[in-house]
């Protein structure tokens, strides 16, 4: 099974001491190192452009990580993370364009020319005035908070709500389904105050630093990175915790959970919250790194994509997700500079190969070269 | 006479007309092993369903200490002092014994206490003790999934002493044991039911004998006879009931 | 507005409905049955429009003269390629992943994905239509609603929704065949250990599923232009009013695709087509809240 982060193999005694390791093992304990490794020696090898591609798939193993929690361990399925990882993006977004018009000497120019102090696309819409939900953006210390609070909150309320009335699996998952939906057709099609189909893009500095200046994308590619490895850290610590073995049983034998005392639908509500957050960490991370937030990346093809790099890397991987979501995403890279046609039939395989013969991914495939020994090996979905 | 530690009354549950437990009244004293016989179908699971909120009562009432549990549901039936074996062991099955039974213990049940959760040696001295009675102590670190049928049942009353509800329900605790695991079993629920009150549903007459105080029959949803399993034994509809048992 | 408009505006969602009413079939029988979504169920309703299309194609180079015909040899083929086609499915795939409903979305949905290429690759990413067959052009102008028009393929549409729709309700309710879907729906151990073959229940059902979307499919041709993503379009809108009827009753479903259709042309007509979509998403998730099992469902779940 693909214990990517859970407890090494072995017997395990009621005091911890465990019996010997396999090398396997050693690369698990490890993982989470031995990818900060990697991350950080690999600029010095990659061009300017490969790695801000890099950067970019970094950007959606935000999102993929949350998916592990929640799918993996928590056995909900959502296929509307685009939702969360939108809305970070969006809000960073907003704080960026409502930055360059105010400070960049070429938006005042427009912006004098056209007698308003509006983000381009709304002049462009002839829309009035800031929307008042745009006011506070102005502001980054309520840009970055908002970016982690407003999804918990959402995500919260949704979940909870939907458990606390036992919803099953398969109709949540449509409901996130739904709502990535809604949210990307809203954003479409108010152009005037989110930019439509275009996003929002045309970011000249992000607190004062210039996106053109000197090292700028390398400093914001280790900025990532360390991102990722602190919300690696914090997904892998709420796995090894009471909470994340009390997942795994609300995930296999939800019923029974309650009759030792649980309230699920509050777990549930947690790990869901925590997964948002992810993904739009993730979301914001993307915006200033790309210089664009669009609505491609909100609705149910982006949203379902993030599953299959959960699922690439191993369903129960914490770690496995960022491979995944790097492998995925040079392959998507691979396919649109060299196949174009191909990709849809590669990922779409993907998805039933995945699913079909390796539902522990690669972290699973990995397992598959231990010897388990008495903690048993089923290959359980 | 001790205080009635459970009273079921006028307790009706209908299933799209089918009423599997009819105006029953039943009563448990503190500190008693009650056992719970019946034909199938008799609406025995069905009572242990109601008491412990699975299923909600058409009407009746259900009253455990001074609270009414026919209005509350199952986490916080469970957190007021009430344990449920299942008929079908329902263990963690990806989850060590060890898993099982800490997230059994009844502290930290919130998500952020259980975040935070430090295992410390308190708790680790109740699940050895735990596990030394329900014959587990070896098997600590092995996956519930892969105990025997038996031994998943022993871990599940295993979670419920670590519970430590004053009232305990099990549903067939020795369904599918060999004789020598029905014989351990008897030492164990003897062993735990001292200074707890046990409703036992059970099938296999002579591990009956060897645990109860007292029996009641179930059928069709009523009770048709209460006494000592002598006395049960003896009366006439029981005998009509199970024909020959 | 006036009356006219009022009924044509009736109509209209009326021709909406009859697309939903038989793709959301389709589904909820599957679902109810199997507990599976299956992702790629717009993509059938896609081939059997393109099956339609290139019915239109060979009548029109092979058979010129019959050409009136080939819209209703298109339906019966429809149904037959997607029926096919979703018992091979249900064989190679869909069996192998029985207690695993999220995982078959999941790989459904991949399905989805290379079957959209599919499309492209035979049928060109430009969108085709069909031509609409004699009997079916030109539209009833009722004397009593003079300024109204109803096209008659619509109107054929409507029709032929209503009939499958009873050909439905009566293979299920009336039929040997529909008793054992039936009871394998309602408990499937107890069916098995009554002799119910229940693979072959499974297998047919879900073929049956799949014929349904393409008959939608088909009656979609007289309605709009069928492109590469068309499925993907109305996928969202299926699952909703499956989810919305609940799966206890088929009366469920067909009012459920009734009220969301109409809905949702009302709404189209009073807001951007975009914002009707999401007003309708967003009402059904929150009437959901409060009915978590469905529009119909008797059982009150505790």
């Amino acid at each position: 099974m693909g214990n990517g982060v859970t407890t090494a193999g072995g017997s395990v005694a009621a005091n911890g001491a465990k019996a010997k390791r396999t090398p396997v093992e050693w690369l698990k304990l490890f993982a989470i190192p031995i990818l900060a490794v990697l991350l950080l020696v690999i600029p010095l090898f990659l061009s300017e452009f490969r790695l801000n591609l890099l950067a970019k798939y970094l950007c959606f193993a935000f999102p993929a990580a949350g998916i592990v929690l929640i799918w993996g361990y928590g056995g909900i399925l959502s296929l509307g993370q685009g939702m969360f990882f939108g809305l970070g993006s969006y809000m960073m977004a907003m704080y960026l364009k409502l930055e360059s018009t105010t400070s960049d000497s070429s938006a005042q120019a427009l912006s004098e020319f056209f007698g308003s102090n509006l983000p381009d696309f709304m002049v462009w819409n002839s829309v009035e005035a800031l929307p008042w939900w745009w006011e506070p953006f102005h502001h980054a210390w309520f840009a970055l908070p908002a970016i982690i609070i407003l999804p918990a909150l959402i995500a919260f309320v949704l979940a909870y709500a939907n458990f606390r009335k036992r919803v099953g699996g398969v109709y949540f998952s449509i409901i996130t389904l739904a709502f990535s939906a809604i949210m990307a057709i809203v954003i479409i099609g108010q152009q005037g105050v989110t930019g439509g189909i275009n996003g929002i893009t045309d970011f000249k500095t992000f607190f004062g630093v210039s996106f053109e200046a000197e090292g700028v994308r390398t400093k914001l590619y280790l900025a990532t990175v360390l991102l990722l490895l602190a919300v690696l850290v914090v997904g892998r610590f709420i796995v090894r915790s009471r909470l994340g073995k009390i997942l795994v049983a609300i995930r296999d034998r939800e019923d029974r959970v309650r009759f030792s005392g649980y309230d699920p639908a509050l777990f549930k509500g947690f790990i869901f919250a925590c997964a948002a957050v992810f993904a739009s960490i993730g979301g914001a991370l993307f915006t200033l790194q790309v210089g664009l937030a669009s609505p491609s990346l909100v609705g149910i093809v982006p949203s379902i994509e993030m599953v299959i790099y959960a699922a690439v890397g191993g369903r129960l991987s914490i770690v496995g997700a960022v491979y995944g979501a790097v492998l995925v995403g040079a392959a998507k890279t691979f396919f649109s500079e060299n196949f174009v046609e191909y990709w849809l039939y590669f990922i779409g395989a993907l998805f039933v190969i995945v699913v079909m013969f390796l539902p522990s991914g690669l972290a699973g495939l990995l397992d598959r070269f231990t010897r388990r020994g008495a903690n048993g090996n089923g290959a359980k979905p | 006479m001790n205080e009635l530690i459970l009273s079921v009354e006028d307790l009706t549950v209908s299933f799209d007309g089918f009423k599997a437990v009819d105006n029953l009244n039943f009563y448990v004293e503190q500190d008693e092993l009650r056992v719970v016989i019946g034909p199938n179908g008799a609406g025995k699971t069905t009572l242990l369903d109601m008491i412990c909120g699975k299923t909600k009562p058409s009407s009746g009432t259900i009253r455990f200490k001074n609270r009414y549990l026919h209005n509350m549901i199952e986490y916080q039936i469970t957190r007021a002092g009430v344990g449920r074996k299942f008929q079908n062991p329902s263990v963690y099955e990806d989850l060590t014994v060890l898993e099982n039974l800490d997230i059994s213990y009844p502290k930290k049940r919130s998500v952020l206490g259980s975040l935070f959760f430090r295992r410390g040696s308190e708790i680790v001295g109740k699940i050895e003790a735990v596990a030394e009675q329900i014959y587990l102590r070896d098997q600590l670190g092995t996956k519930a999934g892969l105990l025997s049928h038996g031994q998943k049942q022993w871990l599940e009353i295993g979670m419920l002493l670590m519970q430590d509800p004053e009232l305990m329900l099990l549903d067939e605790p020795v369904a599918g044991m060999s004789a020598r695991e029905r014989e351990q079993t008897a030492d164990l629920l003897k062993r735990i039911s001292k200074g707890r009150s046990m409703v036992v549903i059970e099938h296999d007459m002579a591990f009956v004998k060897m645990i109860a105080h007292k029996v009641t029959v179930l059928h069709q949803g009523r009770m048709i006879a209460e006494g000592t399993m002598e006395q049960v034994q003896a009366d006439e509809r029981v005998i009509d009931v199970y024909l020959g048992h | 507005m006036t009356f006219e408009i009022f009924m044509m505006q009736a109509f209209n969602g009326l021709s909406l409905f009859t697309i939903l009413v038989l793709m959301a079939l389709g589904l909820a029988i599957v679902f109810g049955l199997m507990g599976v979504i299956n992702m790629a169920h717009g993509e059938l309703m896609a081939m059997g429009a393109y099956t339609t299309y290139a019915t239109a194609l060979f009548f029109e180079k092979f058979m010129p003269a019959a050409k009136d015909v080939y819209f209703l040899v298109g339906i019966v083929l429809a149904f037959a390629v997607t029926f096919v086609f979703g018992l091979a499915l249900e064989r190679g795939l869909i069996r192998f992943l029985y207690k695993r409903p999220l995982d078959t979305m999941l790989a459904t949905w991949g399905l989805s994905l290379i079957l959209q290429q599919v499309f492209r690759h035979v049928f060109g990413p430009k969108e085709v239509g069909v031509p609409t067959v004699s009997w079916l052009q030109g539209a009833w102008a009722p004397s009593f609603l003079p300024n109204a028009s109803f096209p008659l393929s619509r109107i054929f549409i409507i029709a032929l929704a209503l009939l499958v729709s009873f050909g439905v309700y009566m293979l299920l309710f009336r039929t040997r065949w529909g008793l054992r879907i039936r009871a394998v729906t309602q408990n499937r151990t107890m069916s098995g250990a009554a002799g119910i073959n229940t693979e072959r229940v499974d297998a047919l059902t879900f073929a049956l599923g799949c014929g349904l979307a393409g008959i939608a499919g088909s009656s979609f041709t007289m309605l709009a232009s069928t492109g590469p993503v068309t499925g993907q379009q109305y996928v969202v809108d299926t699952f909703i009013v499956v989810v919305f009827g609940g799966v206890e009753s088929l009366l469920g479903t067909i009012l459920s695709a009734a009220i969301i259709g109409q809905l949702q042309s009302t709404f189209e007509f009073l807001m951007t087509g975009s914002m009707a979509k999401a007003s309708i998403l967003l009402l059904v998730i929150v009437a959901l809240y409060f009915r978590p099992n469905g529009l119909f469902s008797s059982k009150v779940r505790r």
